[in-house]
């Protein structure tokens, strides 16, 4: 009885009402939460995505909104394909690339050890390790400059303090076998604390009654480092990794007003050098093509790479 | 005391990793260090060789960041007394202040960009994570990946379309334009982090609001919002510091009205080159903020990093 009571109610209500006292379906919050964010997505990454490729096939030129656009086909993908210049960029960018995650792993990794050992203190330092993570890569770039002048600067004189070399024997950012390396400690310096801080995240997650397993085994405190530490850290030091090789490849400001690409062009990163062929030298058809070229190279690297995390991961 | 256990780390083996530690993070803030030092010293002694440690504090940086200044003739120098202690710094060479620098409008650009697209993005993030966390999306994990997907872009390479885009739509060197970029890109973050959040929320304790007689939308925001605040704090502090550091896009779509601070503090010229203790000056007022910041909330943030990183 008191059923029906309920029923008819419901039937007599009005449906703006019953809208408003039972709230939208869930399916229609559902899309009307989502669907601003995918909007937005849409109009700003995926749209200018489909237009640069669009743009790859032409030898559009932003500066001159008059002229003719015509389709040449893949003649810009030809053209950078054979460029050997562009090959120098890359060359310079697994340079990079190589030695920053290189030193990166290596000085991260150790430090998250040492602060694993909890010794007292331990989170306070570790915020201060990090603080040149959360700065902005480009003024920092800017007073590393500062820190590389060869007359006056800070590293220089550091560096003849403990080598007796004269301080203004050698320039960082102006010659042509130090200023890869230049690159390659400021970004160090600043990324570090990051490789760190996902290593610390690994060591972690170990859980200690693997070590006391291993400790009622005899096994040596070396022993267990190389088959359980390592190991368990494997995948989020593989994660680092992705995460440092894939920022690194998009490099563009910190390594701009470092060096600005100079001397010549032995820190030209492949950023640097499509910002050159597309906001200075206004060739957009060609530059878009770059920039596809680019991108399925890091998604490409970055999809093989994920799949050799996941096996690691499933051992 | 405590009961025994192996792997305790000996006070020995504390000792000195705490030391090598501590020794890392004291060379790491030497150029920190050294910046906010540099703000404080006369040109002349910024570039002096040795570096001098031990200086004469001055804020003649600080007043040439702040100020534009021309050089007078002697008669007008005289007739004319310095009014305050700025003037008095910049009358050591014969100029006297004609007016503000455009550093304040840049940082104040910086503050509204920042904090614009920080809102923007928790907003509309904190919407899509609570769907994706909450109800049945269809190809859920195809989105999400997507979402994230559209990190990898380098920068430029998204730059040179979004630039015509801007230019067609009048957009460019605006800062509604800024906003929706900066969101653009820090909204798949701030999706992924806070989707993490709210899973941790228990479920219950919407159904038992709903059951009350609660509608969804008020359960959203009196039972789920409350419970997530310190995840959605935590990830509005990352998005205000990507928007505060960005430079790509800044450089490249911004001049005038809507360029923010990294794009301007590096062509802060002085008398004779670049003035050093102006440039540090400016960057030490704008890396100061993020790095009180980073020491008051590094729980959240320490958290938020790796959380990020891990989750995925």
């Amino acid at each position: 009885m008191s059923e029906r009571t309920i029923d008819t109610v419901a039937a007599a209500t009005p449906e703006k009402v019953a809208r408003k006292i039972r709230g939208l379906s869930d399916r229609a919050i559902a899309w009307l939460f989502v669907g601003p964010t995918i909007f937005l997505l849409l109009a700003i990454n995926i749209f200018p995505l489909i237009w640069t490729i669009q743009l790859s096939f032409t030898n559009y030129k932003a500066n001159r909104v008059g002229r003719e656009v015509k389709n040449i086909g893949l003649r810009n993908y030809e053209r950078i394909l054979t460029d050997s210049d562009i090959w120098l960029n890359m060359q310079a960018t697994a340079h990079f690339l190589f030695w920053t995650i290189f030193f990166q792993v290596l000085i991260g990794f150790t430090l998250a050890w040492l602060i694993n050992k909890k010794f007292k203190g331990n989170d306070l330092w570790t915020t201060v390790i990090v603080l040149p993570m959360m700065l902005s890569p480009a003024v920092v770039g800017n007073f590393w400059k500062f820190l590389y002048q060869p007359q006056i600067g800070l590293f220089n004189y550091i560096v003849s303090f403990f080598t007796g070399a004269e301080p203004s024997s050698f320039e960082m950012l102006g010659q042509v076998n130090l200023a890869p390396w230049s690159i390659v400690i400021v970004d160090t310096w600043m990324w570090t604390p990051f490789v760190m801080l996902i290593c610390l995240a690994g060591l972690r997650s170990i859980p200690d009654y693997i070590y006391e397993a291993a400790e009622i085994d005899r096994a040596s405190k070396l022993r267990q480092f190389f088959t359980i530490t390592i190991p368990m850290v494997l995948p989020f030091l593989m994660l680092a990794v992705l995460f440092r090789g894939i920022e690194n490849f998009k490099m563009f400001d910190l390594v701009v007003q470092l060096t600005g690409g100079g001397p010549g062009s032995t820190t030209e990163l492949t950023s640097i050098n499509l910002k050159r062929e597309a906001f200075e030298k206004w060739r957009t058809g060609y530059a878009s093509a770059y920039a596809i070229i680019l991108f399925v190279t890091v998604f490409g690297l970055a999809s093989i790479y994920v799949k050799a995390l996941n096996k690691v991961k499933e051992r | 005391m405590s009961s025994f256990s192996v792997t305790e780390t000996s006070a020995r083996a504390k000792w000195i990793s705490g030391t090598l530690v501590i020794l890392y993070a004291l060379i790491t803030m030497i150029p920190l260090v050294w910046i906010m030092l540099t703000g404080f010293k006369s040109p002349a002694d910024s570039i002096s060789y040795p570096p001098k440690v031990v200086f004469e504090p001055t804020l003649e940086g600080y007043v040439n960041l702040f100020t534009t200044r021309t050089r007078q003739t002697q008669e007008y120098l005289e007739a004319n007394p310095p009014q305050n202690w700025a003037d008095e710094i910049v009358r050591q060479y014969d100029m006297v202040i004609v007016g503000p620098s455009k550093f304040g409008q840049r940082f104040m650009n910086s503050v509204i960009i920042g904090f614009g697209s920080t809102f923007l993005s928790i907003f509309l993030g904190t919407l899509a994570a609570y769907a994706f966390s909450r109800f049945r999306i269809p190809l859920a994990d195809d989105l999400l990946f997507f979402i994230l997907s559209t990190r990898m872009m380098p920068p430029i390479a998204v730059a040179i379309p979004i630039f015509l885009m801007f230019r067609n739509l009048g957009l460019s060197d605006t800062h509604l334009g800024m906003i929706l970029l900066y969101t653009a890109v820090n909204i798949s973050l701030a999706v992924w982090l806070l989707k993490g959040f709210i899973d941790e929320i228990p479920r219950e304790y919407e159904e038992a609001a709903l059951i009350d007689g609660y509608t969804r939308f008020q359960a959203f925001y009196k039972v789920v919002l409350p419970q997530a605040a310190t995840g959605i704090a935590s990830t509005a502090i990352f998005c205000l510091i990507f928007a505060w550091n960005e430079y790509a896009f800044a450089v490249l779509l911004t001049s005038a009205t809507a360029q923010t601070a990294p794009p301007f503090i590096p062509t802060i010229i002085g008398i004779g080159g670049l003035d050093w203790p102006a440039v540090a000056a400016g960057a030490t007022i704008f890396l100061l903020p993020v790095m009180v910041f980073t020491i008051l909330l590094r729980k959240h943030l320490l958290r938020g990093i790796t959380f990020g990183a891990v989750r995925k």
